[in-house]
This record gives structure tokens, C-alpha cells and sequence, in this order.
């Protein structure tokens, strides 16, 4: 819109200026935070460790080799619980959102657990399967099934039956009809739960890791806790959000190859 | 199928399974606790008073931490929306903070702020502060130019598009942040009393675990389902009533 | 800028636009030069793509353009402003206000008081015929209805320009006509200046006292047509007839270069 509501927009370059000065400005006041706390003797100075301190300690656990076998314990356990999750989903989703009395016999369940935080069931899963992998996979499975099945099976549900006539009336059988139409027109919505899963796995896997863990990203942050080790908390938790922003765009890379169609120009 | 008769087959299917699995002895059958046993704890609790206790103690932790986190969104909220240098300044920091699950900042919070109150009640507003933050100021800048076009053809002043047309057409976006956002705390309110909590309903559930009474751990679990529902319910329906001229089913 | 209905003039003095695409820049309009007498309905007329949005939008004062500039009584147009009054084709309600309340924006935000605001409401409401509907929502209204609402709400303004994009374009034939004839009625009583994009023939013979053929992108002014015809429009009249097969030729010469 030419005529602007908050003025003239500003210029790409200026625009990038204003962000880059405010990376540095905030980087830069975190850093004076931090050493205003040594130097006042506010309090602890364990307690704000300034950015640098973070990088360097996230440095050094990745160059001697600690970081990275906590980041794959983390992704391992992420990889196969979302994994069987989305598998899971996908293989009931896609037969619950097409047939109604597979739909019926779901959907019980479905509501009795819906509204309960899975992350109220996680010492339940402690007990049965104790504190080792396994619970925090299976774990990771259950919080992400639900959100993933429900975005899958309204996706199917919601796929124009315009569409499936029109192909239907160009000849297409039961099989093509499904392969050909209703998996195509579903695909946006279903990708859209799948990263919802994955953030949700990233959301979920802190908190069993905090409970009975030898390794992770998670228990790096509350083994931090014992000593105030707040550089490792804070860089842990950075590296976390690191890994989940990438498999994020990952996704969404896919998602722009494959749903090209649907992107329209604004 | 209309909900209620979904939850009474759910209710049908697990005693099913649990008393079927009881006279079957197909597995360990404290690991598959029976409504009846669900039941009973919930009714010991209640007579002495301690599940009405944690409940609250949970609840006003939720309430208090939304409530802050709720206004600094709000204030924030709408700077970032209408003010276009501070959306810039403030974006890099918010797509920054934004990938960090919250619950991995909970043992900060417990470092900075101890095992009590506050660092619950500061963990809430942590979590719940940045969606809601972004869901308005979003429903900020999302508004339909072609609204302030008309209204600049009635003579609309800035300060009047701003007044009369960005803040009405935003109030929908803003509400439904509020509600996810709240939503949102009782997410993670139970993670957050797993840890180093000596009450609430997630320290119930933990107590659970630790005391090995999984009846416990289903009660708290179904109650806070049962809560979560209600509350959601009730923000529903007061938005409803607020947004009347929308007049469409949300979800 | 004056008010008084009857003396508004639009002067559009050499308009070009272009847009800006990824790569190139696309011209939409080029070289548009015409004068809008003050109490005249003018129609824009011409293929899609031929700019008559464009030009109309730039008269509003929501697009600046590229070269020339609009006078409207003789000052620029820098902006939009409550002296031209828009009808968009998507009607573009307040959803949040009722059906009044959407009438008396533009009054209410002048200042002009309550009691004389709800007389300003009741007339035009009368006037469109929807004065059993004021406490509606939009969403609660028919296309129709809605467009109505939308003429209401312009005229309530009491601007000396309205400017109207396919206004009727979303509605079915039967409302489409009753709508014309309401505008026709309305514009002989109130006396507007009235610029009105359409891509419909009929609907310009029968409206307008002037039509502004357009050639297809980038447009230009093809030919002007003074429709002398009487007030109340018989469609199936032979000078009615006449004129249309008349305008006719031209755009199809126009649509031919398009879709040879």
C-alpha cells in the first residue's frame, strides 16, 4: 500500500541496519548487565553470566567433545519419538479422516485425553516403563500423536468433495482418488501439524530429560542447577533452540518444494 | 458423536480394560489403575482438604503469572504493533528467544528465583509473555488495508484509524492470543511443579510417581483435564459474547 | 477543500502509472488525460487489465502516480480524503459495527452531533431502503444488502465526489439492476459527482452521462461517449440499443488485441 499507515517504510538497507544495531545493542547491554552485576556486587555474579561467557562455555563443550554427544542423545530420543508419533498419526489419521466408523471407535479416546496435559501423564509413564529411553521415546510419542492425528484427520476431512467429484468424473478409482487427490489437497494442513509435532517434541523432551537422565541437552541444563552452572543452562538451552529452529526450517524447506501450488503472491 | 457420549465409552473402555486386565492378571494391576481406585484417591484427598489446597496453590500460580505476563503482552504488544522502529528493534530479539522451549529456561528460573512462589509464578509469565506478545502484536499489523482505506475516504485522521479502525479490527487476534496464551499456562504448569515444588497439582502427580500410587498420577492428570476444559470453556464462551459481530463458530 | 455538492471538478493532468514487478516495472496506465465536470456520472469502462481500477484508486488518493498529477477543484491530490467518497467492489464494512453505525463513521468522525447524526442515518438508510435492518451486522447481510450499506455509508459522508469500483460487480442480475436504478434515482436527487468503473456495457449506457472506453493494458483513453439520453433509461430503447452496440464496437476491438 502506497499510502501508509506508519509512514514511509523504511528503506531494505536502513531496515537491516535497525535489526543489526539491535542484535549488538542487546548483546552489548547483556554484556554490561553482567559485568555492572561483578563490578556493583549486586548479587551473584554466577547468576548473570554475560554473553560471552555462554559462547565460551558452549565452545568448550563442543570442542572437547561433551556437547555433542548430549545434542545426539537429545536428537535420538527427539528423531524416534516424533518419528513413531507422526507414523502413528499419519497411519491412523489418514484412514480416520476418510472412513467415519474408524473415526467413531477413535474418537473416545480421543477426548478423554485430549483436554489432559501430556505432560501431566509423563510420571505415569515413569512407572510403567521406569526412567530409562524407552519412556522418554515413548513419552515423546504420546504428547506428539495427538496434535498430529487431529491435523491429520481434519486435513482429510476438509478436502473440497468438489475436488474428489471433478476427479471422479475424469475416471479416477477409489485408489487414484486417494493417492491423487485427497493426499495432495490434505498435504499443507498435514505438514503444518507435523512441525506443530516437532516443536512439540523440542517442548516436551526438556522436562524428561530433567527427570532421570545421564545425557541430553536437558540434563545438561539441570545438572547446571546443582553447581549455578548458568553459562552451561543458558548455552544448553540456546543449542536446544537451535536444533529445534533448524528442523522447523527444515520442514519448511520441504514444504515450499512440494506445495509450491499453493503459494500465492502477496 | 456428540462429546459426552465419546467421554462415557471412554469411561466404559477403561474400566473394561482395567478390570479386565485385574481378572485376567495380564499385567501388573497397580500399573492399570481402575476408575474405582481413581475414584477413591480423588475422595481421600478431597476429605482432607488437600486436593482443594493444591488446586488453588496451582491456580493462583497460573492466574498471577498469565495476569503479568498478560499485560506486559498487551503493553508490548501494541508498541510493537503500531510503532513500525520498535517491531524492527525488537524482532531479532523475539526470533531469537522464540525456538527455546520455555521449560528449558525452568531450572534458570529456579536458580534465579529459588524453590518458591515466585520462580512458578515468573516461569508462567515467562512462557505464556512471548506467544501472546506476537499473537497481538500480529493481530496489529495484520489488519485488512482495505479497512483504513474506507475509513480514510470518511476523513479518518491517523489518530482516528489508528482509534477506530486498527483496535477494533485487532480485538479478535487479541482476544484469541489472551485465550491460547492461558491455555498455554496450564500447559506447562504441571512441568513446572515437577520440579522442586512442594505443592500443587503437579507436585500431586509427581507424589505419584515417587510414592508409587499411579491412582494419583491419573487422578491429578484427568482433574487437570477436566479443569483445563472448563476454564477453556468458560474463555470461549466470554469471547463470544465480547465478539458478537463475528457471529462464527471458532475453534 | 469545499463540500458543496454540485461544485466539485476532477482534472486528471497527464497520469501514467507503472508497478513495480520482480525484474521490470509494468505500466498500468499511460498518458490519462481527462476532465470531470461537477453534478456528471462518468463511467470507466474497458477490458481487465486496462488500468480503470488503477486510475480510480489514484483518484482516491490511495496510489500516488507515477507522472501527471489529479486536481480535484483545482488543489492536488495527495491523499484520501472525505471530499471523494469510495464504494469498493468488496464492499469493505466495519465488522465490528452495525449497519448504523457503519453510516455514521465519516459523520461522527467530523463531530457532527448525535441527535443530527441519527437524522443523517435514518435518511440514507430510508433512502437505500434498509431501515429495518439498522442494528444488523454486516456478516448478518446479504451482497446486496451490504453494497447498500456501502452506498449509505459513502453518501452519509455527504462528499461532492463519490467514486464507485464495480460496485454491483458481486451481485446477481436482478439486484444488479435494482441497484442501478437506486443509483440513478439517487444521483438525480443528491446531484454527485459521480466516477464509476464498471466492465459492463448496459450498465454504463444506462447510468452514465459520459463513458471512457479504455484500451487494454497499458491503458489509455480510447474514446469518450456522451450518452444523451434521458433520465429515466428505458433499456430496451433503440437509442439505448444504439449506443450500446456503438460502445460495443470499440471495446471489442480492444478485447480482440487481448485475446486475438
Amino acid at each position: 500500500m502506497q499510502w501508509g499507515l506508519r509512514g514511509t517504510p523504511l528503506s531494505p538497507r536502513r531496515a537491516l541496519a535497525l535489526r543489526l544495531g539491535v542484535v549488538l545493542a542487546f548483546l552489548g547491554l547483556w554484556s554490561i548487565a553482567s559485568g555492572l552485576v561483578v563490578v556493583l556486587k549486586l548479587f551473584n555474579p554466577i547468576f548473570l553470566a554475560g554473553p560471552w561467557v555462554v559462547l565460551g562455555k558452549v565452545l568448550q563443550l563442543a570442542l572437547n567433545g561433551q556437547l555433542w554427544g548430549h545434542v545426539l542423545a537429545t536428537l535420538e530420543r527427539v528423531g524416534i519419538g516424533f518419528g513413531t508419533g507422526a507414523v502413528l498419526a499419519l497411519s491412523l489419521g489418514l484412514p480416520a479422516g476418510r472412513w467415519s466408523a474408524l473415526r467413531n471407535v477413535l474418537e473416545p479416546i480421543v477426548e478423554l485425553l485430549r483436554p489432559i496435559p501430556p505432560l501431566a501423564l509423563l510420571p505415569l509413564f515413569i512407572v510403567w516403563v521406569g526412567i530409562g529411553e524407552t519412556s522418554k521415546i515413548a513419552f515423546i510419542t504420546y504428547a506428539t500423536f495427538f496434535p498430529m492425528f487431529l491435523t491429520t484427520v481434519h486435513a482429510v476431512q476438509q478436502v473440497d468433495p468438489l475436488l474428489l467429484r471433478a476427479a471422479a468424473s475424469l475416471g479416477a478409482r477409489r485408489r487414484q482418488l486417494f493417492f491423487r487427490v485427497v493426499l495432495p489437497a490434505a498435504l499443507p494442513e498435514i505438514l503444518t501439524g507435523i512441525r506443530l509435532g516437532i516443536a512439540l517434541s523440542f517442548f516436551v523432551i526438556v522436562i524428561s530429560e530433567f527427570i532421570g537422565a545421564e545425557e541430553g541437552l536437558g540434563y545438561l541444563i539441570n545438572d547446571g542447577r546443582n553447581f549455578f552452572l548458568v553459562p552451561q543452562m543458558l548455552g544448553a538451552a540456546i543449542v536446544l533452540g537451535l536444533l529445534g529452529y533448524t528442523s522447523n526450517a527444515l520442514v519448511v524447506r520441504f514444504e515450499r518444494r512440494w506445495l509450491r501450488w499453493e503459494r500465492s503472491t502477496t | 458423536m456428540i462429546r459426552s457420549l465419546a467421554l462415557v465409552t471412554a469411561l466404559a473402555m477403561w474400566a473394561a480394560i482395567s478390570y479386565g486386565n485385574r481378572a485376567l492378571e495380564i499385567t501388573n494391576p497397580v500399573l492399570l489403575p481402575t476408575p474405582g481406585e481413581v475414584a477413591a484417591v480423588t475422595v481421600a484427598l478431597a476429605r482432607d482438604g488437600s486436593l482443594a489446597r493444591n488446586v488453588l496453590v496451582s491456580g493462583i500460580r497460573v492466574v498471577e503469572g498469565f495476569a503479568i505476563a498478560a499485560v506486559c503482552a498487551l503493553g508490548l504488544g501494541l508498541v510493537v504493533g503500531l510503532v513500525t522502529p520498535f517491531r524492527l528493534a525488537v524482532e531479532p530479539v523475539v526470533e531469537f528467544v522464540r525456538p527455546i522451549p520455555p521449560l528449558a529456561f525452568l531450572p534458570m528460573f529456579l536458580v534465579w528465583f529459588g524453590l518458591g512462589e515466585t520462580s512458578k509464578v515468573a516461569f508462567i509469565a515467562y512462557t505464556t509473555f512471548f506467544p501472546m506478545f506476537i499473537g497481538i502484536a500480529a493481530s496489529l499489523l495484520r489488519v485488512d488495508v482495505m479497512l483504513l482505506r474506507a475509513a480514510a475516504s470518511l476523513g479518518a485522521t491517523r489518530a482516528d484509524l489508528l482509534r477506530r479502525v486498527v483496535l477494533p479490527a485487532a480485538v479478535p487476534g487479541i482476544v484469541v492470543s489472551l485465550r491460547l496464551g492461558f491455555g498455554l499456562a496450564l500447559f506447562v504448569i504441571v512441568g513446572a511443579e515437577f520440579m522442586g515444588a512442594d505443592a500443587g497439582l503437579g507436585n500431586l502427580i509427581m507424589e505419584g510417581r515417587t510414592f508409587f500410587n499411579p491412582p494419583q498420577i491419573v487422578m491429578g492428570a484427568l482433574l487437570l483435564g477436566i479443569l483445563g476444559s472448563l476454564v477453556n470453556g468458560l474463555l470461549l464462551a466470554l469471547e463470544r459474547r465480547a465478539l458478537r459481530w463475528r457471529l462464527e463458530p471458532d475453534h | 477543500m469545499s463540500k458543496g455538492s454540485g461544485s466539485a471538478r476532477i482534472q486528471i493532468e497527464g497520469v501514467e502509472k507503472s508497478f513495480s514487478l520482480d525484474g521490470g516495472s509494468m505500466a498500468a496506465l499511460v498518458d490519462v488525460n481527462l476532465e470531470i465536470q461537477a453534478g456528471e456520472l462518468l463511467c470507466l469502462l474497458g477490458p481487465s487489465g486496462c488500468g480503470k481500477s488503477t486510475l480510480l484508486n489514484i483518484v482516491a488518493g490511495f496510489l500516488p502516480p507515477t507522472r501527471g498529477r489529479v486536481l480535484v477543484d483545482g488543489t492536488p491530490v495527495t491523499g484520501p480524503g472525505p471530499e471523494r467518497g469510495v464504494v469498493f467492489q468488496e464492499y469493505v464494512l466495519f465488522p465490528w459495527l452495525t449497519v448504523q453505525e457503519n453510516i455514521e463513521f465519516g459523520p461522527r468522525l467530523m463531530g457532527v452531533p448525535a441527535a443530527r447524526r441519527r437524522e443523517v442515518v435514518a435518511r440514507y438508510l430510508e433512502m437505500v431502503g434498509l431501515s429495518e435492518h439498522a442494528a444488523k451486522f454486516p456478516l448478518q447481510l446479504s451482497g446486496g444488502m451490504k453494497q447498500r450499506v456501502a452506498i449509505a455509508r459513502a453518501l452519509a459522508n455527504n462528499p461532492s465526489i463519490v467514486l464507485m469500483d464495480e460496485p454491483f460487480g458481486a451481485l446477481d442480475a436482478q439486484t444488479r439492476e435494482v441497484m442501478q436504478e437506486e443509483l440513478s434515482r439517487i444521483q438525480r436527487l443528491e446531484h454527485k459527482t459521480i466516477v464509476f468503473v464498471t466492465h459492463s456495457i448496459r450498465e454504463a449506457v444506462y447510468l452514465a452521462d459520459r463513458v471512457v472506453v479504455m484500451t487494454r493494458s497499458p491503458g489509455r483513453i480510447k474514446e469518450v461517449f456522451s450518452i444523451k439520453l434521458p433520465a429515466n433509461r428505458d433499456r430496451f430503447a433503440a437509442e439505448f440499443t444504439h449506443y450500446e452496440s456503438e460502445i460495443t464496437q470499440v471495446v471489442k476491438e480492444e478485447v480482440a488485441k487481448v485475446h486475438p
